[in-house]
């Protein structure tokens, strides 16, 4: 029988399927950090039960630790040491791998994963952290958990899931410069909903994504969650083994040989069937920016903010909350629209890809007067590559401050934020209310693109600065 | 963990489609490692006039002293997208609610109200509107009963059946330990880590 890329990863890794039509899944590492993984260990532990396989279980110190230069346990967030030590001793006690706060490597889970060359095709990853997801572009069945579900895959080295229903999305046609992965995802949310992905593992496909390079497929992936997907997942190709190739954690010598000989099996027969599939024409595509307080409230950058009542639009009466929260007014063009702050960062786009066509832009030029404009890298190994490169004096040249690595300012845990009511424009993935600090007004986009709206003060269009 | 068997209580509408976790539980409510204390930082921003304080939004539902005492929220679309955030359910289930009956759930979310004996209902958005304009003419009175065993809900003199996956159901209705009950497969589990050692070697 044809099978799909999921139907493969989940048939791989299938112990035995439940009577009450719940299949118990085997899964081969887990991850944890310290916002969530520090409640998981500790209830654990209370509950006296032991991690079934430790040496397969990783941490990452990232949501709540501060990125300025000279940071250490105490956090601008009230309460994070709490977190941080607790992360930390539960980790040492439990004998689980830790990038913590002062290691080289330490940096955003999603980030350090595939840097480190932890995960890998064909593989289960869980991690209680809704953006695991993001590593379903190395070909891995990844997806994100809560914290009793990280419990149970700790103590028993499985997971109880329903099976989900499988959809592809092919992407095809060919980018026009200044559009990337991001206006991809964006794109697809805003035409689908940001439900549209529901009960579904999307494995995302098309000429559109064979071209796109690892890091661009993990901002793919890393926002199959805002579209409400169990996951996303895309097939490994030789792109996915050149990537992985001579990683810490990477196999070697005959181990590799074998590995990949396996992992090239890993893609969708050509006559196997999706329960739904998608096809998005990327050739017309432009540069995205949402408007409002839901991914799904994307437009194109050249777009105004559209009506209530669009055609399309199905939630109206949130669309007319998120005019009044955002402080927009329908028909204004969302190029021009002044903002305060601009961000880069996020385990959606922070890594050294995301850093350079930022700083292709930045390069030689200064952010608008006033603007408050911070990089924050994905992981420090990125942020030492950014640095060897060059990247870092041309951010900060420009006017950005430059930090060291973790999530940041992609929510708000009650420590540093951009202020009350101001208007940011982000790389991160969540645009919700409050969600960047008090009342703050995120508009989501790609690098370049902020790299460009930081420059002007105001939403711009990428284009303007590339060379055709 | 509780169990969820038939609970009769006041409905509190709140039929915003998309609401995610971090309105549920605003991160910077999350303040021990712990899961409790998070009741009262449930629908912060929503909740509460200002950020820094904790003088109640009166146009906020569970602040009109109708609803006082709710246990059940009708609630829009996509309810729980967002952060994987369990502290969502923990803030939910601290509060008193015992129920959400919305249209559609976050995967996420959905997962971790069953596992902490709070029951995600799924019924379609014109059924729920109805029942948030029955409910609504007198909110103490016109009480929502759901019967998880007979995958019914009452409302609005009517009854209305739901689906609800099997493992879910029977997670509920018993309030099972979702781990004792893997544990006692620890054999066949062992077998299969036994038998990937093998198969896939370098994952070892």
């Amino acid at each position: 029988m044809a099978l799909t890329l999921f139907d493969k990863l989940w048939n791989e890794h299938l112990v035995e399927s439940q009577q009450d039509g719940s299949d118990l899944i085997y899964i081969d590492r887990i991850f944890l950090h310290e916002r969530t993984g520090s409640i998981a260990l500790s209830s654990l532990q209370a509950e006296g039960r032991e991690v079934f396989c430790p040496e397969q279980v990783f941490c990452c110190m990232d949501h709540i630790v501060d990125t300025f230069p000279d940071r250490s346990d105490d956090t601008t967030m009230p309460s994070g040491k709490d977190f941080i030590v607790a992360t930390r001793n539960h980790a040492h006690s439990a004998g689980i791998a830790l990038f913590d706060l002062l290691d080289p490597r330490q940096g955003i889970v999603h980030v350090v994963s595939p840097e480190q060359g932890i995960v890998q095709p064909g593989m289960s990853l869980v991690c209680p952290d809704s953006h695991t997801c993001t590593q379903g572009a190395m070909g891995a069945l990844a997806w994100g958990i809560g914290s009793s579900e990280a419990e149970h895959a700790l103590a028993t080295k499985t997971l109880r899931v329903q099976r989900p229903q499988t959809m592809r999305v092919s992407f095809e046609g060919e980018l026009a410069q200044g559009v990337s992965a991001k206006d991809m995802i964006l794109h697809l949310i805003a035409s689908h909903g940001a439900h549209g992905g529901s009960g579904y593992a999307v494995e995302f496909a098309g000429a559109a994504v064979t071209r796109l390079d690892m890091e661009a497929r993990m901002t793919l992936c890393n926002m199959a969650v805002e579209f409400s997907a169990f996951t996303g997942v895309i097939a490994p190709d030789a792109k996915t083994l050149d990537f992985l190739r001579g990683r810490p954690y990477a196999p070697v010598g005959e181990r590799w040989e074998q590995a990949a000989a396996y992992w090239r099996t890993l893609r969708s027969d050509p006559d196997a069937q999706f329960d739904r599939e998608l096809v998005v024409d990327c050739s017309a595509l432009q540069p995205q920016v949402t408007w409002g307080t839901s991914p799904q409230h994307t437009v194109a950058i050249t777009a105004a903010v559209p009506a209530p009542d669009a055609p399309g639009a199905t939630d109206r009466a949130g669309r007319e909350r998120a005019l009044a929260y955002m402080g927009l007014e329908v028909g204004l063009p969302l190029r021009g629209l002044a903002i305060d702050a601009a961000f880069i960062g996020s385990c959606t786009n922070s890594r050294i890809s995301d850093l350079r066509v930022a700083a292709a832009v930045l390069r030689g030029r200064r952010i608008a007067p006033g603007l408050r404009a911070i990089c924050v890298p994905g992981s420090m190994q990125v942020k030492a590559q950014a640095e060897a490169e060059g990247l870092d004096r041309i951010f900060t040249a420009a006017g950005f401050e430059w930090r060291a690595s973790g999530c940041s300012m992609c929510f708000y845990a009650g420590g540093e934020h951009f202020g009350y009511r101001q208007r940011v424009i982000s790389t991160t993935n969540r645009n919700f209310e409050s969600r960047q600090g008090p009342e703050t007004r995120t508009h989501l986009a790609s690098p370049v693109t902020v790299a460009a709206s930081a420059i002007r003060g105001c939403i711009t269009d990428p284009r303007e600065f590339l060379e055709s | 963990m509780d169990e969820f068997v038939r609970h009769e209580g006041i409905a509190a509408p709140l039929l915003r489609d998309n609401i995610d976790t971090d309105a549920i539980i605003p991160s910077r409510e999350m303040r021990r490692v712990s899961k409790h204390g998070l009741g009262e930082g449930l629908f912060a921003g929503w909740r509460y006039l200002s950020q820094e304080g904790r003088e109640p939004n009166p146009d906020f539902v569970l602040n009109r002293p109708a609803y006082r005492g709710a246990s059940i929220l009708l609630g829009g679309a996509n309810f729980g997208c967002g952060s994987s955030r369990e502290h969502a359910v923990w803030a939910l289930k601290e509060y008193g609610i015992r129920a959400i009956v919305a249209p559609g759930f976050g995967t996420i979310f959905a997962g971790n109200c069953v596992r902490n004996g709070l029951l995600p209902l799924v019924l379609p958005g014109e059924v729920i509107a109805a029942i948030a304009a029955w409910v609504r003419a007198a909110p103490g009175e016109n009480r929502v009963l759901i019967d998880l065993q007979a995958q019914r809900l009452e409302a609005a003199g009517q009854a209305f059946y739901f689906d609800i996956d099997a493992g879910a159901r029977r997670m509920l209705l018993q309030g099972l330990d979702a781990i004792a009950l893997t544990l006692t497969r620890g054999e066949v589990i062992d077998r299969f880590h036994r038998r990937r050692q093998e198969l896939r070697p370098w994952l070892y």
